[in-house]
């Protein structure tokens, strides 16, 4: 029956050349109505580049696109928005001083009266579930709600074929299955979705199948139901997907990172202070701290890196010396380095090269500034070695930190503070839009660093990722910071309930075991 | 202060802002785009001496504000080719066509020094405007007329058109703009078009509504208070209305300080400094009340780049 009916989309040998690099190899594959289908693959291995063919951003240099088995050319987003393909892209296009109503108004090409398309984004917020002032202006809403009118503009146009970008890269855990349920419904209602990520359990949770990718060539169309994350990971980057390897009967030493009732007063509007924080990381010990997204990580970093700092030198303590009451330059002499969340504009400065990018965090550490005078032949020395140990994709230390795609900026970030040796090393969500093999890389630089003794914070929301990587644990939550244990004896149960906000009793204040 | 002599300070006030009006109105257009357009005072001056010359020579005032927005319209274009499409830097270009409007109504307003033209009064019959309160309402030239009715349809244009709206949305976010499919060079190159017309009618007030004889940098430096008011406004017509008749108010009480002799308790540099003090204010009061965010378009004077 399935056979008789043609495929929704299907893609016949295409390739596209970029200068310097082929980013499509002759891909060929086929989606079928009402399938989910994965696009699997590293960064870079062309799965953007693919999709931006199908939705008409660009043109490819050979094969064909079939449409409901026809051959067609999608010369622009317009012409497939009129085939019935939407796209939610991972970057949203929007426009943050206007409202709902009109960034959804932008996105549409028939032209509808302002009531009547109000009444209709209605509809399609109630059928789904999809909950949005249509009056808001964009810049008030949170991430999740910004993805959401990604979302409804793409369903007014009752799309036959839905492509989603790395939807869940910026959501919590309960949008994503937020999200998951909408894309079920859709699926049942005959749309087919083409869903890009590189996280493998969303893929086993949601798609039928899965195509992978791998240097712009496929690699595999497989179905995800049956295979393990662990043989996805591995067509995904073409070669045995390495453990995190911990050295055996490893002994953590002296206190070094202390943090003693550390608090933070309420700034922004989205953000929660931390409240009353205490732990206690050791030499060669990874504390990993879990909790939903806008519990206080934010806040956390900033008041350990030194954003935010108060007056009591002896909220954290490095080795016994008090650090509490300096900033993040004399904290980084004083060894400790930091990698906050969010990667161009606030770790890197996206208009500068990498090189500099490096002298403004590593410049005391590694004496890169003499007598005001930046040493660029240091900077760009130690970027390139940053580049190599990390598979950094960059054309050197010269290319602008703005030019990288997340994953390889994100390596970049992460090797930069790394190969400074820091003695505490906190980091927000480590590997976030990094594909596995970079994953693994990353996890595993971290674990030596530890091996070499030092302390180390690793804030992320994805539980797999701590723990796999950590010693111990602590949930935040609301602020709080529930007690550190180690990560073999707490159970995703208790995790689950600490993010939930229960806490057992007094045992929070208790000193780490 | 008598009733005729307050009908004479309103119409004084409300000629000496309709050209600041008319200017900014086009600029907020041009900036709400995404563009900056540093050259008003340059079209405002090509404007001017085009009007004149065309009044001088046919009499016809219609035809010089028709010539004087094309004339700045074209000159904008040199703008829009050099920022647009060759991506050269909006301030540095803006200046230079400021300088370049100065120079060419020098040159070519030359041979008009000294020579008077006609002023474009009410198009009205005289027997509506007999009574000094019907003055306010018959009493202006068309280009106050023009100048308020632009408000209405820019403010109309951009909050209630569908292209008002792709216009924002190319100033706020022109990556965006472009990835769903809107040609934001094309979108740019017509508010600068339509800002460059407005700046060359401006011009033409000058002549038709202000000093009916040439002289050389006949518009005093007007644009650049133009380009400041769009500003103090935040980027709304309404606002841009309201700061536009207060300088006007300011303008002419220096006039009339000037031209009494009475300077009240104060000393006249006071009410020539006046215009300036009263800029600081407004935009300390601005910039108080909206902490944080700016109302500013987000891509304001950014060369738009697309990834390949």
């Amino acid at each position: 029956m399935e056979n008789t009916r043609p495929n929704r989309l299907e893609l016949i040998g295409i390739t596209k050349q970029f200068p310097g690099v082929l980013a499509n190899d002759n891909v060929s594959f086929a989606v079928k109505p009402g399938e989910i289908h994965a696009l699997l693959g590293e960064n870079g291995a062309g799965k953007s580049t693919l999709v931006k063919m199908i939705y008409g951003i660009m043109q490819p240099n050979a094969g064909e696109i079939r449409w409901n088995g026809e051959t067609v050319v999608v010369p622009n987003p317009k012409a497939a928005r009129k085939l019935g393909i939407g796209m939610v892209f991972q970057h949203f296009s929007l426009f943050e001083a206007l409202t709902v109503l009109e960034n959804i108004a932008l996105g549409m090409d028939a032209k509808i009266p302002a009531r009547e398309l109000e009444a209709r984004i209605r509809d399609v917020m109630r059928t789904y579930g999809l909950l949005l002032d249509p009056h808001r202006t964009v810049a008030t809403l949170s991430v999740g709600e910004r993805q959401r009118i990604e979302i409804v503009r793409a369903l007014l146009l009752n799309p036959k074929l839905l492509i989603m970008d790395e939807p869940t890269s910026v959501l919590t855990p309960q949008e994503v299955e937020q999200l998951f349920t909408v894309l079920r419904q859709l699926a049942s209602e005959g749309c087919s979705i083409l869903y890009i990520s590189h996280k493998l359990h969303e893929i086993k949770a949601l798609c039928d199948t899965a195509t992978i990718l791998r240097g712009g060539k496929k690699v595999d169309t497989c179905d995800p139901r049956i295979e393990t994350s662990r043989s996805m990971a591995e067509k995904m980057i073409g070669s045995g997907l390495k453990d995190i390897v911990k050295p055996e009967g490893r002994r953590f030493g002296d206190a070094k990172l202390v943090v003693d009732t550390l608090s933070t007063r309420k700034s922004g509007h989205f953000d929660v202070p931390v409240d009353r924080v205490s732990f206690t990381v050791r030499a060669g010990e990874i504390l990993g701290i879990a909790g939903v997204a806008g519990n206080g990580q934010n806040a956390l970093l900033d008041a350990l890196s030194g954003e935010i700092h108060g007056d009591d030198r002896n909220a954290i303590t490095i080795d016994g010396r008090g650090i509490g009451h300096l900033d993040t330059t004399e904290r980084r002499k004083q060894g400790l380095c930091a990698v906050p969340e969010e990667r161009n504009g606030h770790a890197a400065v996206g208009d500068f090269s990498l090189a500099e990018n490096s002298v403004l965090t590593a410049r005391d550490r590694l004496g890169m500034v003499m007598l005001g005078l930046i040493n660029s032949g240091a900077a760009k020395t130690y970027t390139g070695k940053v580049i190599a140990d990390f598979a950094v994709k960059a054309l050197g230390p010269g290319s602008t930190a703005g030019s990288l795609s997340g994953g390889n900026l994100q390596k970049y970030i992460m090797g930069r503070e790394i190969l400074q040796k820091p003695s505490v090393l906190v980091v927000s969500q480590p590997t976030w839009g990094v594909d596995a093999g970079a994953a693994a890389a990353i996890h595993q630089a971290l674990v030596d660093l530890a091996a070499a003794g030092s302390a180390i914070v690793v804030i992320s929301q994805d539980l797999d990722e701590l723990r796999a990587l950590c010693d111990t644990l602590a949930v935040i939550n609301m602020g709080r910071l529930s007690a550190a244990r180690p990560v073999k004896d707490i159970s995703i149960e208790e995790i689950g309930l600490l993010m939930g906000g229960v806490h057992g009793g007094e045992e929070r204040d208790a000193v780490p075991a | 202060m008598s009733t005729e002599l307050l009908i004479a300070v309103i119409i004084t006030l409300i000629g000496a802002s309709t050209p600041i009006l008319i200017a900014a109105l086009g600029e907020l257009v041009v900036e709400k785009s995404g563009v900056l357009n540093l050259g008003v005072e340059g079209m405002m001056l090509i404007g001017a001496v085009v009007a004149f010359a065309v009044t001088f020579a046919t009499g016809n005032h219609w035809l010089a504000i028709l010539c004087a927005a094309i004339a700045g319209s074209a000159s904008s274009m040199i703008f829009a080719f050099l920022t647009l499409t060759l991506s050269a830097n909006q301030v540095a270009t803006g200046l230079a066509l400021t300088i370049f409007g100065t120079g060419f109504s020098a040159l070519f307003g030359q041979a008009y020094t000294g020579k008077p033209i006609e002023l474009f009064r009410s198009v009205f019959p005289a027997e509506l405007a007999t009574h000094p309160v019907w003055r306010l309402v018959f009493g202006h030239s068309p280009l106050v007329y023009f100048s308020l009715i632009m408000v209405v349809a820019v403010w109309f244009f951009l909050k209630k058109t569908r292209t008002g709206l792709i216009l924002r949305a190319v100033g706020e976010n022109d990556l965006s703009a472009h990835s769903i499919g809107y040609s934001v060079v094309l979108t740019r190159y017509a508010a600068v078009a339509f800002g460059g017309a407005m700046a060359g009618i401006a011009g033409s007030c000058f002549p038709l509504l202000l000093t009916p004889q040439w002289a050389e940098r006949l518009t005093a430096g007007r644009g650049w208070i133009a380009l400041a008011l769009v500003v103090f406004a935040a980027w709304r017509p309404f606002r841009l209305l309201a700061g536009a008749y207060l300088f006007g108010l300011v303008m002419t009480i220096e006039l009339y300080t000037k031209a009494s002799g009475s300077t009240g308790f104060l000393p006249s540099e006071f009410w020539a400094a006046l215009p300036y003090i009263a800029t600081i204010v407004v935009l300390v009061l601005i910039s108080l009340r909206r902490s944080g965010q700016s109302a500013a378009p987000a891509c304001l004077g950014k060369p738009f780049m697309p990834a390949q």
